[in-house]
């Protein structure tokens, strides 16, 4: 077994294990899982998109990614994505890594540098309330730059996503201390391509938990499963599935590489697994009649997950607009060339 | 319970080296081919256009040199598949032997069939067609009536085969037929043929007109049709299985999200550069299902590749493939008025007419919509 698969089976193990109906309700409910955090931190996870000579363990970036999707398949109550993407832009500006959880605030969100110090309001910032380093992307001559903070910031709102997940309102007034020009990607994409990762792996366990549910659940006698509208139902999930798991591994190949502009390829996958999310959670919720429609079954962690996550980091308007205006720009003989290039 | 895994495309770099040379043959061949000839997609045929892929080694690419192939990966082999589709090239004469016939012949066939056969079709002179439907078993293809009795003269054939594209202008026939009991025997008793529709009596081909006007399939008639021996591929008794390991092949490529391409590019042809938001969003939108279906689309392609056999993701692509490109009309619709007409001058409205007319059968060839999606939840393990 390659080391890869090695990190990723255990990583899944260990989510499948830790991340128990008692922790997702608990944190749901406001409390941080200190105790996952700290398993997961012990297995370096935090550090999977760091550059193996900056203190990564040497995991191809596409893997790394991967943890994503099994953030995403069990529900992970964790800033896990983002701790990963603020420490790898850290590491390739040259800045010493957080010890904790961090957010990192792309520079759509207008934080501006003055007389040394940082300022401006992050709207949403992921578990803003929680983590002891912010990552905060701001330009400077033109050019992206990337600040490392361990204070000078408060809550001015605290807020969740509609899956309970903490989206915090943070007011900024930083001197920085620790400043370098950006060398990673833009960190917005970073984030867009974290949500395909996960899109993708809640619609694998949405998958599992809708077979599973029209295989257990008899009405009229016999087991949904045997329907044939149910089984062309799932069949369609299952498209949906696929579909969503190819945009995870355009974004995840497309962010890995250092080289070249991976927005075009984001576009697709976000367009693409935002709708799979929106169909297959509509399938899922259907399949499941009332029951799906509580908060006694677990599927709704992840239909409310995919309802946030759809929307994370631009939106289908926001992203078809980029993809198309780019299509329509390359005109009638470019577009397939362009297609093939994403 | 696992998720249903793809394989990922590899970047081959020999294959992206094959792309530019693809298109600059495609760009000069089709120069003059206007956008309703395009819209064509896989129906086109053009048997000059087809043998002049022959001599550039475009057909039979992955198969062995000894019967006539050119030993290449299944990767480039896609490359020029994608190219000539979406360039909208007449590929109708080859398509079906370079993409199933032949591999059936190469996996199943005699020696001698083998040797007869592929060298042909890789050189872009043997046209093939399939005889699996008959009026009374359509998505049911194990109902097949269809008869060959070995006699001491041949097979001697009776039925009818129906829903044949393009019999009337093939050379063979790849036939799916009972070579023992009856219809009620299901699986069992059936057997392939390769059928020389030219050296075979006792046959009669007939047109079926489809909806759009066009003459591609046809009702082809077996009345003791005489067939040697030694036509037979791989066991007699065996057919079922030999088509089901067929199907992968035929479901997967990127003929089963293409089909609508020339009504995109004219769309946005037609768009030009001015636009709004909404224009935007819907092109942003066919753009991102295009690219993703093409990576999924390869994922099988890598699958095939690697000798698995990914009957049931090849499902998956073709029943999101279907839907996609049944959707472009409307969607083309929206954002342009413009009436349908087959015989227009503006290139658009023509193709918009073909596409339009012709989206009814993509969802039904190569294995109907209801038929994939139980092949899919078989595979989720729902379905016995």
């Amino acid at each position: 077994m390659s080391d890869a698969a090695m990190v990723l089976g255990t990583a899944d193990r260990l989510m499948a294990d830790q991340c128990d109906d008692a922790t997702v309700r608990s944190a749901r409910r406001g409390a941080w899982p200190a105790s996952l955090w700290n398993a997961i931190a012990q297995m370096g996870l935090p550090l999977a998109l760091v550059p193996e000579g900056s203190g990564g363990f040497g995991l191809d970036p596409v893997d790394a990614f991967a943890l994503a999707r099994l953030a995403g398949r069990h529900a992970l109550p964790l800033p896990l994505g983002e701790t990963m993407a603020a420490n790898q832009a850290l590491a390739l500006a040259g800045l010493p890594l957080a010890e904790g959880p961090a957010a990192f605030i792309p520079v759509e969100s207008g934080l501006v540098l003055r007389d040394g110090r940082i300022t401006g309001t992050a709207d949403r910032v992921p578990w803003g309330a929680t983590v002891g380093t912010l990552v905060v992307e701001y330009l400077l001559g033109g050019a992206r730059h990337v600040a490392r903070l361990d204070s000078g910031w408060r809550v001015a709102e605290s807020g969740t996503n509609i899956a309970h997940m903490p989206r915090d309102r943070l007011s900024i007034d930083a001197a920085i201390t620790a400043t370098a020009p950006a060398q990673g990607h833009p960190l917005y994409l970073m984030g867009a391509g974290l949500r395909v990762l996960q899109i993708a792996g809640a619609l694998d366990q949405v998958l599992d938990l809708s077979i599973a549910h029209v295989s257990d659940r008899k009405q009229f006698g016999r087991a949904l499963a045997t329907f044939q509208a149910i089984q062309h139902e799932l069949a369609r999930m299952a498209g949906e599935a696929a579909a969503a798991g190819a945009a995870a591994g355009l974004a995840a190949e497309a962010l890995a590489e250092a080289a070249g502009d991976p927005m075009l390829s984001v576009a697709a996958a976000r367009i693409r697994s935002a709708e799979a999310a929106s169909v297959a959670t509509g399938v899922a919720q259907q399949l499941h009649g009332a029951i799906g429609f509580t908060q006694e079954h677990r599927l709704h962690w992840y239909t409310s997950a995919l309802w946030s996550w759809r929307d994370e980091y631009g939106g289908p308007h926001h992203w078809t607009q980029c993809l198309g205006a780019a299509a329509l720009a390359v005109g009638r003989d470019g577009f397939w060339p362009f297609v093939v290039a994403a | 319970m696992n998720p249903i895994r793809f394989a990922t495309p590899p970047r081959h770099e020999a294959a992206e080296a094959l792309r530019h040379d693809v298109r600059a043959f495609l760009h000069d061949r089709l120069a003059h081919v206007p956008p309703i000839r395009r819209a064509d997609s896989w129906t086109g045929v053009d048997k000059d256009f087809t043998r002049a892929m022959g001599a550039r080694g475009w057909l039979g690419m992955t198969w062995p040199r000894c019967y006539g192939g050119h030993e290449r990966s299944a990767f480039e082999r896609y490359v020029v598949m994608e190219e000539t589709l979406a360039a909208g090239a007449p590929v109708g004469a080859h398509w079906i032997g370079d993409r199933q016939s032949g591999p059936t012949l190469l996996k199943f066939g005699t020696e001698a069939q083998r040797r007869a056969v592929l060298p042909r079709i890789a050189a872009g002179q043997a046209m093939f067609c399939i005889g699996m439907s008959e009026p009374d078993s359509g998505s049911d293809l194990a109902a097949t009536r269809t008869s060959a009795r070995r006699t001491a003269q041949g097979w001697r054939i009776n039925g009818t085969k129906v829903w044949t594209t393009g019999a009337h202008q093939s050379d063979y026939m790849i036939l799916f037929c009972r070579t023992s009991g009856t219809p009620a025997d299901r699986h069992a008793g059936t057997s392939q043929l390769l059928i020389d529709l030219h050296a075979t009596p006792g046959i009669a081909i007939r047109p079926i007109i489809d909806l759009a006007g066009q003459h591609h399939f046809n009702e082809v008639h077996f009345d003791d049709a005489l067939a040697p021996l030694d036509a037979l591929i791989g066991q007699e008794g065996d057919g079922w299985n030999q088509v089901m390991s067929e199907l992968a092949f035929e479901r997967s490529g990127p003929e089963r999200f293409l089909s609508s391409m020339q009504l995109i590019v004219e769309l946005i042809a037609v768009l030009g550069k001015g636009h709004g938001d909404l224009t935007r969003a819907a092109i942003g939108r066919l753009s991102a299902h295009l690219i993703i279906l093409r990576r999924r689309s390869r994922g099988v392609a890598a699958m095939l590749d690697a000798g698995e056999n990914p009957a049931l993701h090849a499902a998956i692509v073709k029943d999101l493939g279907a839907v996609f490109e049944q959707s472009v009309p409307d969607i083309a619709r929206g954002l342009i008025d413009a009436e349908p007409d087959l015989a227009a001058r503006a290139d658009y409205n023509a193709v918009l007419a073909k596409i339009v007319m012709n989206a009814p059968s993509w969802s039904l060839r190569g294995g109907t919509r209801e038929i994939l999606r139980g092949i899919i939840a078989r595979g989720l393990g729902v379905r016995g």
